[in-house]
């Protein structure tokens, strides 16, 4: 018999049942549907944090030298926390030492950063901006662009202008229809003028990264930031990731040394890197990973029991059948491929359905979750092969049975 | 048993012998089936029931044999093995020249496939198949193109005057309608042997007729046919009646022989 006969025969059976049919399928289509939708959901979110993430909050690139790290991988220990907080502050000073050591190529930028609220003389409260007292070059390693006027220049940023380049919603919010060029913003009661308005960016877990405020460090920015307590960090982009290595390299030989430490001991600072900063969703991705194996698998083992069982009954209640086709000619051998066919049909329409339902987990989990997930292809296919699989592996034991019914026996029972 | 009966059948048993040749050796071409010696034991948890016991029958090709007997004689256990479906406990049984009580299981069902036709007492259709393709499923096993298997079925239905009748499904059909479909299943691969398990034994007797012309039809056009029957007026319709008794062949006359032998008796 040849295949497309066999799936004939087999579609022809399972629309005689439906009914029964959809029951067998529940296991599979459970299974499917988790595989779908967790994968899509770690697929989605891989895309986001790795690609999104990384590049809009850490730059491409890049290190910052940071006090402690600013992302924590899982808890800290209360010894750590301790020692983090006996840690020397990073000044400015140490940045300009920086500046100095680092090879040709690399850029450089310090940053400090805190909330306040803005005011204009349109509107004196609302949501608080991310206010940033940066080196000029802090544009340029985070991939910053304006939407309307121009960021500082170098000048601007070693004279202490005080300028400010807004965020887009910043701006629309404390200029609700206005021109925000040319005019004035107060941050801590501290005037700036607004010379440029950034590209909406959109907003990470869900964290807006259009309030912002960014300003020269040796303007008046850097008493709004508290920077005489210590800067944030030291932003670092290297040309390549050589160049990277040597300038990180460099940083720490500067920060060791003004830092006085002797050759035995640790850094007491870090490195910040994309990867360091992941570390956290590498660990969710994991627990992710494992329940996208572990429940599809549960509902693929239950699919394949009950697939069998059903399987059986069919070949039971078709007894005579299988002695008529024995009678006209059937082989073991087309006997056998009959009702394993038909498992498969009927497990791998158990898996498009669970495909389908997939989809649409998928899409409200997107919808009413903060989690961002899309359908990756491969698990697709993955799904079908794996609805095949269940139904052959779930089959050889029932259509075997069947195949080795005796003729003559099978022809007398009703 | 008479002692006229016996000499018939202990002739036609020895000159039997002579013709198709000594155990081992192939018969000759002239026969569809020749058995020597054939028995079927059945193993019921310690007692062994005899069904057949050591059955001599030959067959030529074009011949219309009839077996009789009384019930569990053993004519439905000699059917099967004369339609491949089983295989004798001992003795030989060659087939087309080719020896079947050898054979195992896939090369069985190719011969039961290629080599014959077998009509049953209760039809054997497929419930849910129309008659179209009821009749394909012989040639879907023999490996045949859709677009033959169609005509070859179509044919089939045709030479039972079933053309008109091609999408019905069984159950849209009457029982002698139904016997003809699976007639036609059965003559739609060119088998060499029609067998009949008593084909008319779930039919009304103007149906039983009706059949009866369709296999008398299929025997002179050249089918060779063996069918089992309770009736002697059915069995009247064979050119050759084989009578079994307990296991073993009775007697195996021409049909001028059977009717005289039966006047006589009665
Ligand atoms: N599968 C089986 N297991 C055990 N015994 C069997 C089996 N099939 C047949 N027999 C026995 O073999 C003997 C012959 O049976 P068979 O069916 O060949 O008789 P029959 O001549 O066809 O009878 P009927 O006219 O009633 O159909 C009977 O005694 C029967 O009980
Ligand atoms: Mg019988």
């Amino acid at each position: 018999m040849s295949l497309i006969d066999a799936i004939r025969l087999a579609l022809t059976q399972i629309r005689v049942q439906k009914l029964k049919s959809f029951f067998t399928l529940l296991g599979v289509t459970i299974g499917v549907m988790f595989l779908i939708a967790v994968v899509s959901i770690v697929n989605g979110m891989s895309k986001y944090v790795e690609e999104d993430f990384a590049a809009k909050f850490l730059g491409v690139n890049t290190f910052t030298l940071r006090r402690f790290p600013n992302f924590q991988n899982g808890n800290v220990t209360e010894a750590t926390w301790r020692e983090w907080q006996r840690r020397p502050v990073i000044t400015s000073e140490d940045a300009d030492a920086i500046r100095e050591a680092l090879p040709t190529g690399a850029h450089w930028a310090m940053q400090d950063m805190r909330y306040a609220t803005p005011a204009s003389q349109y509107r004196n409260s609302g949501p608080q901006a991310m206010v940033a007292a940066v080196s000029a070059e802090y544009f340029l390693i985070k991939n910053l662009e304006v939407e309307r006027g121009r960021v500082f220049t170098e000048q601007e940023e070693q004279i202490g202008q005080p300028v400010v380049v807004l965020g887009s919603e910043t701006a629309e919010t404390y200029f609700p229809n206005i021109d925000p060029l040319g005019k004035e913003i107060r941050l801590e009661g501290l005037p700036f003028r607004v010379i440029g308005v950034l590209k909406k960016q959109g907003s990470t877990f869900g964290i807006s990264l259009d309030r912002q405020a960014i300003g020269p460090f040796h303007s008046d920015m850097r008493r709004v930031t508290h920077a005489r307590m210590g800067i944030d960090g030291v932003l670092v982009q290297g040309s390549d990731v050589g160049n990277l290595q040597d300038s990180e390299e460099a940083a720490r030989e500067v920060m060791r040394r003004r830092h006085h430490l002797r050759p035995a001991d640790p850094d007491n600072f870090m490195f910040e890197t994309s990867e360091s900063a992941l570390g956290f969703w590498q660990g969710i991705k994991q627990v992710l990973v494992i329940g996208g194996i572990v429940l599809p698998a549960i509902g693929l083992v239950v699919g394949a029991i009950v697939i069998m069982n059903i399987m059986l009954v069919a070949v039971a209640d078709r007894t005579r059948e299988i002695g008529i086709r024995k009678a006209l000619g059937a082989r073991r051998r087309d006997i056998m491929w009959q009702f394993l066919v038909e498992s498969a049909t009927l497990s791998i329409f158990g898996a498009i359905l669970g495909i389908a339902l997939g989809f649409g987990l998928s899409a409200l989990i997107k919808s009413v979750t903060p989690l961002p997930s899309s359908v990756a292809l491969w698990s697709i296919v993955v799904s079908v092969f794996l609805g095949a699989g269940v139904g052959i592996i779930a089959g050889i034991y029932p259509a075997s049975r069947a195949s080795r019914l005796d003729p003559i026996l099978a022809l007398r029972s009703d | 048993m008479s002692l006229i009966e016996q000499q018939i059948a202990m002739s036609t048993t020895a000159e039997r012998q002579v013709v198709t040749g000594a155990p081992g050796a192939a018969p000759s071409a002239d026969w569809v089936i020749v058995t020597r010696g054939i028995t079927r034991d059945y193993d019921m948890g310690g007692e062994v029931v005899h069904a057949l016991r050591g059955v001599e029958i030959a067959v030529r090709r074009n011949e219309y044999v009839a077996i009789m007997g009384p019930s569990g004689s053993g004519k439905s256990t000699l059917m099967n093995l004369i339609g491949c479906l089983d295989t004798p406990s001992a003795g030989e049984y060659w087939l087309n020249g080719e020896l079947v009580s050898r054979m195992a299981d896939d090369e069985l069902a190719r011969v039961r496939n290629r080599e014959i036709g077998f009509v049953f007492q209760t039809f054997n259709l497929l419930p849910r198949a129309t008659a179209q393709q009821n009749v394909e499923l012989p040639l879907v096993y023999a490996g045949v193109s859709a677009a033959e298997r169609k005509a070859r079925a179509k044919e089939a239905l045709e030479r039972v005057q079933l053309g008109d009748r091609r999408d019905h499904r069984p159950n849209e059909l009457s029982g002698g309608q139904r016997q003809r479909v699976a007639i036609a299943r059965a003559l739609v691969n060119r088998p060499a042997i029609l067998l009949a398990d008593e084909p008319t034994g779930n039919l009304d007797s103007t149906t039983s007729e009706e059949i009866m012309r369709v296999f008398e039809g299929l025997a002179s056009s050249g089918q060779t046919v063996i069918m089992v029957t309770h009736e002697p007026d059915i069995a009247a319709h064979a050119r050759r009646v084989v009578v079994l008794r307990d296991g073993r062949i009775s007697s195996d006359e021409t049909r001028e022989t059977f009717l005289a032998t039966l006047n006589a008796r009665v």
